[in-house]
């Protein structure tokens, strides 16, 4: 029992993680139409940020939050006046090759900055404990406050965009370009607003799961894919979807403990020979596949 | 001095490579309420989007209290005060009516003068107001047509153009929707009406141009355009 609580309560955590990686996605296809192959690479400068500011200046990982999260918004505001914007004259063709070519800089920046080693936090407050949730069940306090962390920055970019002046013009935006053109809202700006507010959310994620996860210049690709399945999952350019198919795709990930759990319930052997945890993956580009295939629209339907 | 508010002329436009408006010219005075009739596909939509700047001009010029705005960006030449309600309406579909009204105040930062405009809103088509909680895309087709005109008035618009707000309309609502435009031009607004449903807009209307495949081939009072005859034969199949 304790093992099926643990990872039921393992998925959800790390779900509501995954969910804020995803909504940047969300955002920017919701406002441009545009795919961003680079998602994961923006979530890698953030963990990378998130890393080097708690060495370089010796804070916890946790305060590193804000510099990730500025640091993602002029990314996004960047890339989108510096090569973005040029692409939107094109075809849509155009557009998928233009951020996976951005996607492919990212990576390389990276390596010829970073090299190509594994770097993880080994300090930090909460960095290596853990809490008893009772019932048996044991989360790493990392994880734990990085999935509440999470829920707090989504819950603040959903105010943002129903709440506030500017957030509602974004998303207006997002549900029709002319519409919001003869309202007098800037929609150029919008396209730039959105790249920001896209690219803050997915390195603050960043920054929140280098505190339980190693980083390297490939890391990137998992999480595009995994945020194009939560995505794909929810609807392209649904908010709430985003989040309530992050909780989905955690569970999906946490496929080998209810496997375990299943293994010692019914005594199993034969269970114990699949070697469940090298597929983790697995099941999550499975899981995208079927999306794709059964409800192309998502559970939630494609922005309005 | 300028006594119009608007003038636009002669704009010539196209898509790609072909042309669609060829040397427009039309004005509009500060209080007065001019149609366009033109049949499907004359250009009247593009002609409208032409001074919104969302549709460029390869000639001419497009002048509002005088000033060049050709060029301008959409969102500068709504903040000077021409508003436009678009053809098949383009509404938030899945935003409130009230979200919908106030986003036409986008422009408008003063927070008592956005209510103030809401409360006009309200006051002009009292059904919205019973509505105001719900997704704007669930209205019927003549209440999403008042959520379009009202949201256009949200930001104190100079000059309202309106592109077939009878589009789609049953009859009874057709006689509704233009009644309304009659209210706002006896409170004084200017209006640019584009229609194809004839008559009710002249009778409305203090003039009229006729727009025929990119060209404008009769202008005048309702009266006189009622009598020409390039207007019968291409509307009244006389
Ligand atoms: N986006 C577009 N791309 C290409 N051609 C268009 C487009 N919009 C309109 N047209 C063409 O331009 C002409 C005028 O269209 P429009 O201004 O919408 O006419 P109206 O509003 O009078 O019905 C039509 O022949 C139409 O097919
Ligand atoms: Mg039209």
């Amino acid at each position: 029992m304790e093992i099926l609580l643990s990872a039921l309560v393992s998925g959800l955590l790390l779900g509501l993680v995954l969910a804020l990686v995803a909504l940047g996605l969300t955002i920017i296809f919701g406002v441009m139409d545009i795919v961003n192959f680079a998602h994961g690479e923006f979530l890698m400068v953030g963990m990378y940020t998130g890393l080097l500011t708690a060495q370089g200046l010796g804070i916890d990982p946790l305060l590193t939050l804000p510099v990730a999260g500025a640091v993602g918004f002029l990314l996004g505001i960047v890339c989108y006046f510096g090569f973005i914007k040029f692409l939107l004259r094109g075809p849509m063709v155009a557009q998928l090759l233009g951020t996976f070519g951005l996607m492919l800089f990212l990576r390389n920046l990276a390596l010829l900055i970073f090299g190509s080693e594994d770097r993880a936090l080994h300090h930090g407050l909460l960095v290596g404990k853990s809490f008893d949730i009772g019932m048996g069940v044991i989360v790493s306090a990392t994880k734990l406050a990085a999935a509440g962390l999470s829920v707090a920055a989504f819950v603040a970019v959903w105010l943002f965009m129903n709440r506030t002046r500017i957030g509602k013009a974004l998303t207006a935006t997002a549900l029709n370009r002319s519409a919001a053109r003869y309202m007098g809202i800037p929609t150029e700006r919008m396209n730039a607003l959105a790249w920001g507010a896209g690219g803050a959310s997915v390195t603050i994620a960043g920054a929140l799961i280098v505190n339980f996860w190693s980083v390297n210049p490939f890391i990137g690709l998992l999480f595009t894919m995994i945020a194009f399945a939560i995505v794909a999952l929810g609807g392209f350019g649904s908010v709430p979807g985003a989040f309530f198919a992050g909780l989905v795709v955690g569970l999906i990930m946490e496929i080998p403990g209810f496997w375990d759990f299943f293994m010692f319930t019914f005594n199993a052997d034969w269970m114990a020979k699949v070697p469940m945890t090298s597929f983790k993956y697995m099941w999550v580009y499975l899981a995208y596949f079927v999306i794709m295939v059964v409800r192309p629209r998502g559970l939630f339907g494609w922005k309005h | 001095m300028h006594q119009h508010l608007l003038q636009v002329e002669a704009i010539s436009s196209r898509y790609g490579g072909i042309p669609v408006l060829h040397g427009v010219s039309l004005k509009v005075a500060r209080g007065e309420t001019v149609c366009v009739l033109g049949s499907n596909g004359a250009g009247k939509s593009t002609l409208l989007r032409a001074v919104m700047g969302s549709q460029r001009i390869t000639d001419g010029r497009i002048l509002f209290q005088g000033e060049e705005i050709q060029g301008l960006r959409t969102e500068e030449i709504v903040r000077r005060g021409v508003v436009y309600v678009p053809e098949g309406k383009m509404l938030f579909g899945p935003l409130p009516v009230e979200e919908n009204l106030l986003l036409g105040a986008y422009t408008l930062k003063d927070e008592r003068t956005i209510r103030r405009n809401l409360e006009f809103v309200y006051g002009l088509f009292p059904r919205l107001r019973e509505r105001k909680q719900q997704p704007a895309s669930t209205l019927s087709g003549g209440e999403q047509q008042m959520v379009a005109i009202g949201r256009g008035l949200m930001s104190n618009p100079q000059l309202l153009m309106l592109d077939e707000p009878s589009l789609g309309l049953a009859p009874l609502l057709v006689d509704e929707v233009l009644d309304t435009v009659h209210g706002l031009k006896k409170e004084g607004m200017t209006i640019l009406l584009v229609e194809q449903s004839v008559r009710e807009a002249l009778d409305l209307a203090d003039r009229g141009y006729v727009l025929q495949t990119g060209r404008i081939t009769a202008e005048g009072t309702g009266r006189e355009l009622l009598e020409s005859d390039i207007f019968r034969s291409a509307f009244l199949g006389i």
